[in-house]
């Protein structure tokens, strides 16, 4: 059953690991620019000489060009958490200096073996940032999405009520969606049963059923969608007591793998732009609506995208 | 109503916008009768602090008459006079039920952004920022308090706006950076910055049990408003090397304690925090944090240095081998207002301090665009604008 093998998948590869390894080789690419940058911005003469380029003033401007270009490719990717943007920027570089490059080596003036040992390390560089920038633009936060495997998060949170409090209330899954953003309703249709629905992107309903899987009060909680549903989505909250007696320790997983097709597309969109901050927010409004008995709202916050710090008409 | 707006780097403007609702049952909205401009509010004119909108009302020391209530609030009233805390706190997380009330674990509904910038989120704040919250401010006629069961306080009829006003932002921060100090009898108290927070401090140390307080400052009203109105001694830095000054006053052993209430314009994410970075990576300077340094430097050894100047990001060319061969304590935070309140109204009740001292104009709410850029200047020796909305 798909859910099975995405449930072992998802325990085969813990929530951060892969996205962290890309966004690593993007962080060490982004240096490289800036080092490069630097070299060519300040001393455009040293880096024509070491790429056998003959040494005269056009050379050092272009040189200088590339330079600040690399520069801001530099600061681009370093700035940003996945810049998968900026790593095609890269990309674009590398074709513009291996353009470069390539008509140099046409010229007379030039070292040719000295532009070749260059060339071939742009082109070296430029797998690596093809490949990075392609793992970057598939890859997604938090257990990443894939086409078949479908998203898996795990997040924990500490609330400052007894275990038993917070297991009750979660155990009521009609309260699911005064924290869980996207679901519309939740409703109980029988003994470990629920009816769940929540709006895909553009409108567009999606339902399915629910089964309770494991009960164990206070500990543990566990379900799944039943067979057949438009979306595969599965879910374990584990309530431990805090160190120290301050509250509970609420430990979430979760599982969705969305049907294909258009709505599969939008509900990809939904849950999987950035599944592991989705979870992360679900469960801080769990924390204040459990502490606070409310989940805070500010005058911006309540509308969905951006909107100024002032009251709504 | 007419609230005042952040549009943009040096452009404020009062414009008309909805009337605020409750939006939670622990909700309450006021009537705001007197709201001043703060220092840190010229962060956002400058447009140091990420995360603006334009159209975000502003504005975080406010109080006013309560005209409605949530269901969940029972200890405020319809006709309730009240001052209200700039930090937005629900009183039941482990952070306020420590007193920690600036670092509210449920208030700010936007947390994520400030983690990415800080690692953990603080409390929301009324008009800063939507990195803070994306809260409504009190530049304007009315304001929505969330948890208004948990900050605002009543105060007595018989105390002026003026009098009680700063208890919303400036004197609890004042005091709680002498506070930080913990000053014994005899201590000497540095502090830098003569606005309106630090002469709050400086005040404070007195009211604590400093024998003396040193101001250092460069504008000679400020200075002046230091010796005359708090009584501490003063050190023009433009004048004098303020290291060499303090030995000097102090028999070479330094202050006992040192507050700086000057901070450095906020660094930023984004755009400006690549540039950080760009800069860290030439070994260059990212910041000024200019009085941080000195007062370490200052400071005795094993004395204290309480930061309640505001900083935004990252700063660097830190003296911390000064702090750790010599033994020195920092203290810092966004105030816990809520901690401070009822205390500082007693003082005020009971005749100790008058805060309004540090007044210097009064404007109306339509007047807030120029009074910024009056403030910005320090024009007509500014130091602090009290707006009335109605």
């Amino acid at each position: 059953m798909e859910l099975q093998t995405n449930r072992r998948h998802a325990e085969s590869r813990p929530d951060e690991s892969q996205h962290s390894q890309e966004e690593q080789l993007a962080n060490g690419l982004g240096w490289f620019s800036i080092g490069l940058g630097l070299a060519e911005v300040a001393a455009p003469r040293a880096v024509a000489r070491l790429a056998g380029l003959e040494n005269k003033g056009r050379t050092r401007t272009t040189l200088r060009f590339y330079g600040f270009r690399e520069l801001a490719a530099g600061i681009g990717i370093l700035s940003q958490p996945r810049p998968a943007g900026w790593m095609w920027g890269r990309v674009a570089g590398d074709l513009m200096d291996l353009a470069s490059l390539g008509s140099a080596l046409s010229s007379d003036d030039n070292n040719r073996a000295k532009v070749a040992t260059a060339t071939a390390a742009v082109v070296a560089v430029m797998a690596l940032d093809v490949r990075c920038g392609q793992q970057l633009s598939n890859g997604r936060d938090g257990g990443g999405m894939t086409k078949n495997s479908g998203t898996s998060v795990t997040k924990t949170v500490v609330i400052g009520r007894p275990p038993e409090e917070v297991h009750r209330f979660w155990r009521d899954f009609s309260n699911l969606p005064s924290f869980m953003k996207y679901l519309d309703s939740v409703q109980i249709t029988g003994e470990g049963r629920s009816h769940w629905k929540t709006r895909a992107l553009g409108g567009k309903t999606v339902e399915w059923d629910a089964e309770l899987v494991e009960d164990e009060a206070p500990t543990r909680i566990a379900w799944r969608s039943l067979d057949g549903s438009e979306i595969h989505h599965s879910g374990s909250v584990r309530f431990e007591r805090a160190p120290g007696g301050r509250g509970t320790l609420v430990r979430v997983e979760m599982q969705y793998v969305p049907p294909g097709g258009a709505v599969g597309a939008s509900l990809a969109k939904l849950f999987g732009f950035a599944p592991g901050q989705q979870v992360a927010e679900d469960l801080r409004r769990l924390k204040q609506f459990m502490e606070t008995g409310e989940v805070a709202k500010s005058d911006a916050s309540i509308h969905r995208g951006m909107h100024a710090a002032r009251p709504a008409e | 109503m007419r609230a005042n707006c952040w549009i943009g780097k040096h452009d404020m403007r009062v414009q008309n916008v909805p009337d605020p609702k409750i939006l939670n049952d622990r909700d309450a909205i006021v009537r705001i009768t007197s709201t001043a401009i703060c220092g840190s509010d010229l962060h956002l004119y400058n447009g140091f602090i990420p995360t603006m909108e334009s159209g975000d009302i502003v504005g975080h020391e406010f109080m006013g008459e309560v005209i409605e209530t949530g269901r969940g609030v029972q200890n405020l009233q319809k006709g309730d006079r009240v001052v209200v805390p700039f930090p937005i706190a629900c009183g039941s997380c482990f952070s306020c039920q420590h007193g920690l009330f600036s670092v509210c674990e449920n208030s700010n509904p936007n947390a994520w952004m400030a983690e990415k910038m800080w690692g953990h989120s603080p409390a929301g704040l009324f008009g800063y920022s939507h990195l803070l919250g994306g809260y409504a401010g009190g530049h304007a006629e009315y304001a929505r308090v969330p948890f208004a069961d948990v900050g605002p306080i009543k105060v007595p009829e018989e105390l002026t706006d003026e009098q009680v006003l700063f208890l919303s932002d400036i004197f609890p921060t004042g005091y709680m950076g002498a506070e930080m100090c913990d000053i014994q009898p005899g201590d000497t108290i540095a502090v830098w910055g003569c606005g309106p927070v630090g002469l709050l401090a400086m005040k404070s140390a007195f009211l604590l049990g400093a024998e003396r307080v040193i101001a250092i400052d460069r504008f000679p009203e400020r200075l002046a408003m230091a010796r005359e109105k708090t009584g501490a001694e003063t050190i023009n830095y433009e004048e004098l090397s303020v290291h060499d000054a303090l030995k000097e006053m102090t028999g070479g052993r330094g202050p006992d304690a040192c507050i700086d209430a000057v901070g450095m314009e906020a660094h930023a994410p984004g755009a400006i925090g690549a540039y950080d970075r760009a800069k860290q990576a030439m070994m260059l300077e990212t910041g000024r944090p200019v009085a941080l340094r000195q007062a370490i430097m200052a400071c005795r050894n094993g004395g204290t240095v309480s930061v309640i100047g505001v900083y935004g990001g990252f700063i660097d060319k830190f003296p911390m081998g000064s702090v750790m061969n010599r033994s020195l304590k920092i203290r810092t935070g966004q105030c816990h207002v809520q901690r401070y309140m009822r205390p500082l109204l007693d003082r005020i009740q009971r005749g100790e301090i008058d805060p309004s001292f540090i007044i210097t104009h009064r404007m109306r709410l339509e007047d807030a665009p120029e009074g910024f850029a009056m403030f910005l200047k320090k024009q007509d020796d500014c130091i602090k604008i009290v707006l009335k909305p109605h």
